[in-house]
């Protein structure tokens, strides 16, 4: 049974990682707008290139 | 589908959505209600940005124009502005009310199609801010804004920027502080597990392991988790007096000791999981308390209604300079429709002042040279020139922010920190009594754990949490009802008032449901007389005579003439024509009004139109409902409506007129001095003082994106008569909060009676205290929705 040496300090480690993950995703300001991204993954590009010709034979 | 969309849009204005007026503008097959909004769809069309009218309806605003941005030249107020500033591009957020459906989001994040100067543009919705990096070596700051003008969105731009105000709002530590505690509750949990369901002889190996590592996971927790508890306590100490944060610094302590103890010398498994679960509850109820509304500000004061800058006159010259730079003795050139920012002196032109904000009174006001116009009146005729006698912060109105009355508002005493006293005086008498019994017994390792285990079962965090849970359970009712109160603690201020004074223009009348009446009569060919000469003035009074006559055919006409603020004269059709104030009627007219707009055609008089304020509705039942207070109105206008506010208020009420700002704070204060709780409610910025005096201010609004003064809570015009059924759920969730502190006492007489016996095991607290915390929060959860239904509020 002392794998379970080795298996408690993987989950500690894993724990830790989630951790810090969480803490520079905070930091860097991920969490501060919760509702505009999910406005802006609707915006549709297909429309746009539909009523205007020319930027879609330009680009 | 596309059938349905086109006689939408046929009726009403393909930009803003406003009804269509008789006369419309039209380009391709779209229809618009005026020049602005066909400038937007013009500007939008030219850009490939149509886009903007796929997602919603009509999603536009209906457009104003005249701006002066002449100050956003001046490097100085730039500066000021911007976020950051780097070689060639430049950083700025913007707050812009008009911001409001997934267009707004599409249109203002595709800017850089507008101008490749702009690199980028983005939203955040919630707090209708824009952040936008551009180059400002090819577009100034000015041309910035003219071009989020020019398409309807027009950033406002104050003394007070809301923008900055917010960002160091939110409280940052305490979600990290909640992320670390969260993360040690779980791990402990994890390793306090076999413990619960006994050690098998094999798993004894572990038992050390998982101690010390509990013990590791209760440093944090403890130590950076628990450190506001620990610095509140002490300086509530200092101060000689017992806030809730010092019974909890105790048992943080005393957890974290015992556990020490029992780790270090193997005694025991220690108190680790009860003292990481305390914690983390104990830090989300106190996230609770401090979350607020990020889109609305409570704490406005006369800045974020001032502008950030006005403009001079030096040696002739017009120049903008930044409102804090003004000085006594300083020519200041007020055009129409602008602000004065300080106390000044007429020097040159003909002032006609607004002062609604200022003193309540609607009906602008006549200056002569040489008299005194104070700060925050509004100029609505021609450019005048104005001395300044005071510098801004120290003028009439902007002195009701530094008046010494608020200093003398005691520190508000909650419910929590007036129990938290007598609480830990009997926790420390049980733990005393049975230590000395122990002692007494001269059993020293049972004292010394009856002592640890009273202090950690008695644990207030119930009292912690209810106050909490209970309180932004409340909060969320009201919001939902148009009642937007800034935080828990104010609640209960709510609940606690006993007297209600009503300003009345704009608090107990609308400004935006205003009638248009016309004394007199006119036959169809007078009104389409009137309405050609109105139709060429942008006047928001003429627009809406205009929409009020709904004519469909125009005379050309001659001699259009406009004073400003004063009227319009014209010859149309032949005959002489005039609409406006008293004073620029030809001499000779008799008229028995004042006020209004006044029609004379060829000489004769035919009537005035008149702005009828309305009443909000159900005012009267209003009163009836909130008869046990004591109510009074304080308006700052004249008496004209006294009859009319005798019939809907009871015979007690004290109703005064012509109330100054500072008169009206007086009183507040006044009663308050008798001992009475006040709540006040008003609107503008002549009820600013009081609403800040008062224990609880409420702004009523009809647009919550509108100026509010600094209040508690903001109202939506529409909810008022719902303020009744307000203070009573307010009151009830004090019931509620008294009753789970009742339940929580009764866990811990359960509790104390293993641990005054010096027999608590650590799996009976571990039990006791997450099960006491989930019928707590239930029970404040469900308490809450059942008053709120019984108060009609869901």
């Amino acid at each position: 049974m002392n794998i379970l040496y080795f298996l408690v300090g993987c989950s500690v480690l894993m724990a830790l990682i989630f951790l810090a993950a969480f803490i520079w995703a905070y930091r860097t300001g991920q969490n501060d707008d919760t509702h505009t991204p999910g406005i802006r993954m609707l915006f549709d590009d297909e429309v746009l290139k539909e009523k205007s010709e020319e930027d879609h034979f330009s680009s | 589908m596309e059938d349905q969309h086109k006689t939408i849009t046929q009726a009403l204005c393909y930009h803003c959505g406003e009804d269509l007026p008789k006369v419309k503008y039209q380009i391709e097959d779209k229809d618009f209600c005026c020049a602005g909004c066909l400038g937007v769809f013009k500007i939008l069309s030219e850009n490939n940005l149509c886009n903007y009218y796929v997602y919603n309806n009509s999603p536009g605003k209906q457009f104003k124009a005249d701006h002066r941005l002449e100050y956003l030249d001046e490097p100085k107020i730039v500066s000021q502005l911007l976020d950051y500033r780097h070689e060639s591009s430049s950083i700025i957020t913007f707050y812009i009310p008009a911001i409001h459906c997934s267009s707004c989001i599409w249109l203002l994040e595709h800017l850089y199609k507008i101008n490749p100067a702009i690199f980028s543009s983005r939203i955040d919705f919630l707090k209708k801010q824009v952040t936008i990096t551009f180059n400002h070596e090819e577009i100034s700051l000015r041309q910035l804004v003219e071009i989020l003008n020019q398409i309807g969105y027009e950033p406002s731009i104050s003394l007070q920027d809301v923008v900055k105000e917010h960002s160091g709002a939110i409280n940052k530590a305490l979600v990290l502080k909640i992320a670390v505690a969260g993360f040690c509750m779980g791990n402990v949990m994890l390793f306090s597990f076999p413990e619960y369901f006994g050690l098998s002889s094999f798993e004894q190996q572990f038992q050390a392991l998982f101690g010390w590592l509990n013990l590791a996971f209760s440093i944090p927790a403890a130590f950076y988790c628990g450190r506001d508890y620990f610095t509140s306590a002490f300086t509530s100490l200092k101060h000689k007096h017992i806030n809730l944060d010092t019974p909890l610094a105790l048992i943080i302590a005393v957890l974290f000791l015992r556990t020490a103890f029992e780790v270090i010398f193997s005694l025991g498994p220690g108190f680790a999981d009860t003292l990481t679960g305390l914690v983390f509850l104990l830090l989300m109820g106190k996230w609770l308390k401090q979350r607020t509304y990020h889109h609305i500000s409570f704490d406005r004061d006369y800045r974020s209604y001032f502008p950030i800058a006005v403009t001079t006159l030096q040696n002739g010259k017009e120049k903008p300079v930044s409102i804090n730079e003004i000085n006594i003795g300083d020519r200041l050139w007020i055009r129409n429709g602008e602000l004065v920012p300080a106390d000044s002196i007429l020097m040159k032109g003909d002032a006609w002042m607004d002062m609604s904000f200022v003193t309540g009174e609607a009906e602008p006001v006549h200056k002569v040279l040489g008299e005194i116009i104070y700060a925050g009146g509004r100029q609505t005729s021609e450019a005048i020139e104005l001395e300044v006698v005071k510098p801004v912060s120290q003028s009439y109105l902007t002195g009701l922010w530094n008046n010494e009355h608020y200093k003398d508002k005691i520190e508000k005493q909650n419910f929590n920190d007036g129990v938290a006293k007598y609480f830990s005086l009997g926790v420390f008498a049980i733990a005393f009594s049975a230590t000395a019994y122990w002692l007494f017994q001269s059993d020293s390792h049972k004292a010394w754990s009856a002592f640890t285990a009273v202090i950690i079962v008695a644990c207030p965090c119930v009292l912690a949490l209810s106050t909490p849970f209970t309180l932004s359970a409340i909060l969320a009712v009201f919001d939902k009802q148009g009642f937007y109160v800034k935080n828990t603690d104010a609640v209960e201020e709510l609940a606690k008032s006993d007297t209600i004074i009503f300003d009345k223009t704009g608090t107990l009348t609308s400004s935006e449901h205003a009638e248009i009446q016309f004394s007199g009569t006119l036959n169809q060919e007078e009104s389409i007389i009137i309405a050609s000469l109105l139709r060429n003035s942008a006047h928001p009074l003429s627009r809406h005579i205009l929409k009020f006559l709904n004519v469909d055919q125009f005379y050309s006409l001659s001699d259009y003439k406009e004073v400003l603020g004063k009227g319009l004269t014209a010859v149309v059709n032949g005959h002489n024509v005039y609409a406006g104030h008293l004073s620029l009627l030809p001499k000779g007219i008799r008229v028995d009004k004042e006020t209004g707009v006044h029609i004379v055609i060829d000489r004769s008089y035919k009537g005035c139109f008149e702005i009828k304020q309305q009443w909000r509705t159900g005012l009267a039942q209003l009163a009836l409902k909130l008869r046990k207070f004591s109510l009074q109105v304080l308006s700052g206008d004249t008496d004209r409506d006294f009859w009319m506010l005798q019939t809907i208020f009871p015979k007690a009420t004290k109703i005064t007129f012509r109330q100054s700002p500072h008169e009206k704070l007086a009183r507040v204060h006044r009663l308050q001095k008798a001992g009475k709780k006040v709540m006040m409610l008003g609107d503008g910025l002549n009820d600013a003082g009081a609403l800040k005096q008062s224990d609880f201010g409420i702004a009523i609004t009809d647009n919550i994106n509108n100026f509010t003064p600094g209040c508690d809570a903001i109202l939506k015009g529409e909810a008022l008569g719902l303020l009744p059924n307000f203070i009573q759920l307010s009151k009830d969730g004090l019931k509620i909060i008294k009753i789970s502190f009742a339940i929580a006492i009764a866990y811990n007489c359960v509790g104390i009676y293993f641990a005054v016996q010096g027999t608590l095991y650590p799996l009976v607290a571990a039990v006791l205290m997450p099960i006491s915390t989930i019928t707590i929060i239930s029970f404040t959860t469900l308490a809450t929705r059942w008053f709120a239904r019984k108060n009609k509020l869901i």
